[in-house]
């Protein structure tokens, strides 16, 4: 198939293992984000990708082809740098000319190249400009450029916009996405931020220890996580232990929650319940009853703490949809069964 | 940390015990060698305060003109030798693990420990024709018989680099293990192979690094007289040798003076003139 195949890739440094047995598929022209805690084996994963280590077991095809032991420099991709790694005694028309040069184009193709590609990440003009001269934002658009210039089969960034104050990395967020999309590359991007992976990717890929958690869309993962993990990481979320009985009907904190059916033989799991999907009522009526311990009060939304059954219960919602709660006070909590999502033990 | 402008003469303090040995261990020296450059020379080893030009006339010459330009060419094939050697050296030094890395420092050190009448005398010995590698080469077949390589141009030349090599690398080694390994990684992701990416990546960014050691390796080969004495002809002599001459068995203390100083003079033209080159580059 067209696009990157991992199959059992895997990398030991000595007895550690970084990355252990991982399988993914990546189509052709898919953003791809690999999301999760530092130390979670992502970068090296990207690094095997990009040739610059050796994965210790496994094999990584690209359009068919097995790259494993393609050395970096023949494997025809672009990557940009968590330090960027502009070269400091270059321009930036001779940064993003540097691959051209390399692979010996005329002087006339490298400077139409360079102007078109300046344009492309709205610098145009800047061509003449050491690097040491720019702000960060636009030292991160000439890096990719730069990754860019050979027009690669892959684009690998490794946390690229972590370098970058908050307004700016949300603005570059969208642009680097519209960018991928005008160009159809087939991109990957490591980042611990959720926002960032949520904001451009076609594909999350959350790791954690060195294994794939869950592989798929935004949405999915937010909604369906696989895992107390991902549910945990992605996003924030109510973690509730639940037994079922013989039936499969669940019950929470002793009460019944109507139409929560655990799969057939478990006794007991755990589900998560986004906290915007908790809803606060007046107690009673079959609802959970807890007690009011704390409320944040941020304005355009409400947290309202909650303590029932010995757990701490987070509701979100807007000012507007919620009962005039304070602490202390007695309130329902309702999980709609179709918000209540059971993980994998 | 914001650093305030010393407000008083006691803010200066801490510089006064530096200050005052600079000044009584290099400045009155220097001071008393340009004196005595000007002073006349009497018969019989001593000197007269006076204020004569007779001991650079003299200096300057065919015969003295021809030992600085071999003196200072000497230098800079040493200094351009060292560097191409311990670049690549230090560069993979760097790349190797903590441990080895330590091991490969001390033992550089350790040559830095050997005085250079022991450097001298082990090459003249491995450069000899009854106990040098010639032998060597002789029992692997290479040679068909043992010759001398000393005294000769090469030997001095690896007397010296030898010398001023574990300098080189010490000096190189910081700049190197803090270059930031990305620019060589991305110079790879890029299509350069890792030996491209060593010259137009690691050498350019390390531009001034390099010039820096140069002009040092340059400097410290300027002031060897042992080893050209012990590995070369007389020929092969610098002006450092003469200056030993002059000064110590020829007991002509102005004329040492007077070379010694066309030496500073000429040595501070020459770094100068380099870092207006290496400033004019940098600008374009």
């Amino acid at each position: 198939m067209s696009g990157l195949v991992l199959n059992g890739v895997t990398k030991q440094f000595g007895t550690f293992t970084a990355v252990e047995n991982v399988q993914l598929s990546v189509p052709h022209g898919t953003f791809v984000c690999m999301l999760g805690p530092s130390g979670c084996g992502k970068t090296t994963l990207l690094r095997m990708i990009a040739g610059l280590d050796d994965p210790t077991g496994g094999t990584i095809l690209l359009d068919g082809e097995d790259i494993t032991k393609v050395p970096t420099h023949k494997r025809n991709l672009g990557m940009v740098f968590q330090s960027l790694a502009l070269f400091p005694h270059l321009s930036v028309g001779e940064n993003i000319a540097y691959p051209l040069r390399i692979r010996g184009k005329g002087r006339e193709d490298q400077k139409k190249r360079v102007d078109e590609l300046l344009a492309l990440i709205h610098l145009p003009g800047y061509g003449d400009r050491p690097v040491s001269k720019l702000s960060g934002g636009q030292r991160q658009r000439v890096a990719i450029a730069r990754a860019l210039a050979l027009s690669p089969k892959l684009f690998l960034l490794d946390e690229p916009l972590s370098a970058l104050d908050a307004k700016l990395r949300e603005a570059m967020q969208v642009e680097l996405r519209q960018l991928q999309q005008k160009l159809g590359i087939t991109t990957i991007v490591v980042t611990h931020d959720q926002r960032e992976a949520m904001t451009m990717a076609d594909t999350v890929v959350v790791m954690n220890g060195g294994h794939i958690r869950q592989a798929a869309s935004p949405i999915e993962i937010y909604r369906k996580p696989a895992d107390t993990f991902v549910a945990d990481f992605i996003g924030s979320t109510n973690l509730i232990e639940t037994t079922a009985d013989s039936s499969g009907a669940a019950t929470v904190f002793g009460h019944s929650v109507p139409g929560l059916v655990l799969p057939a033989g478990l006794q007991k799991a755990t589900i998560s319940v986004r906290p915007e999907d908790v809803h606060l009522t007046a107690p009673g009526n079959g609802a959970i009853n807890g007690t009011v311990t704390f409320v944040r009060d941020l304005g355009g939304t409400i947290e309202t703490f909650v303590e029932a059954g010995g757990k701490q219960i987070v509701a979100v919602s807007t000012p507007r949809a919620r009962p005039e709660v304070t602490a202390g006070q007695q309130v329902g909590i309702v999980l709609a069964p179709d918000v209540c999502v059971v993980l994998k033990q | 940390m914001k650093r305030e402008a010393p407000q008083s003469i006691a803010d200066y303090g801490p510089l006064f015990f530096p200050a005052g040995m600079l000044l009584v261990f290099f400045v009155v020296p220097f001071g008393t060698m340009i004196a005595v450059s000007f002073f006349q020379r009497q018969q019989g080893g001593f000197y007269t305060p006076a204020f004569v030009f007779s001991n650079y006339e003299r200096f300057l010459s065919a015969f003295f003109g021809g030992v600085l330009g071999f003196s200072l060419m000497l230098a800079v094939t040493v200094a351009v030798c060292c560097v191409v050697l311990a670049l690549p050296f230090t560069y993979l030094l760097s790349k190797l693990p903590r441990r080895l890395q330590v091991i490969w420092l001390v033992a550089l050190l350790s040559v830095l420990s050997l005085s250079e009448v022991i450097i001298g005398f082990a090459w003249s010995t491995l450069f000899s024709r009854t106990a040098g590698i010639t032998n060597i080469l002789v029992q692997l077949g290479l040679m068909k018989q043992a010759v001398a390589l000393s005294p000769s141009f090469g030997a001095v030349l690896t007397g010296m680099v030898y010398q001023a090599l574990p300098y080189t690398v010490l000096v190189l080694y910081p700049a190197l293990v803090r270059l930031d390994p990305t620019l060589m990684e991305a110079a790879r992701t890029l299509g350069s192979s890792p030996v491209r990416a060593f010259f137009n990546v690691l050498v350019p960014a390390l531009r001034n690094t390099i010039m820096a050691t140069l002009i040092m390796v340059f400097i410290f080969a300027l002031g060897s007289y042992l080893l050209p004495q012990i590995l070369g002809r007389p020929q092969h002599w610098t002006l450092s040798v003469l200056i030993t001459d002059q000064a110590i068995y020829q007991s002509n203390m102005p004329f040492a003076a007077a070379m010694a100083v066309f030496l500073v003079l000429v040595t501070l033209g020459l770094v100068a003139l380099t870092l207006l080159i290496g400033r004019k580059g940098e600008k374009a």
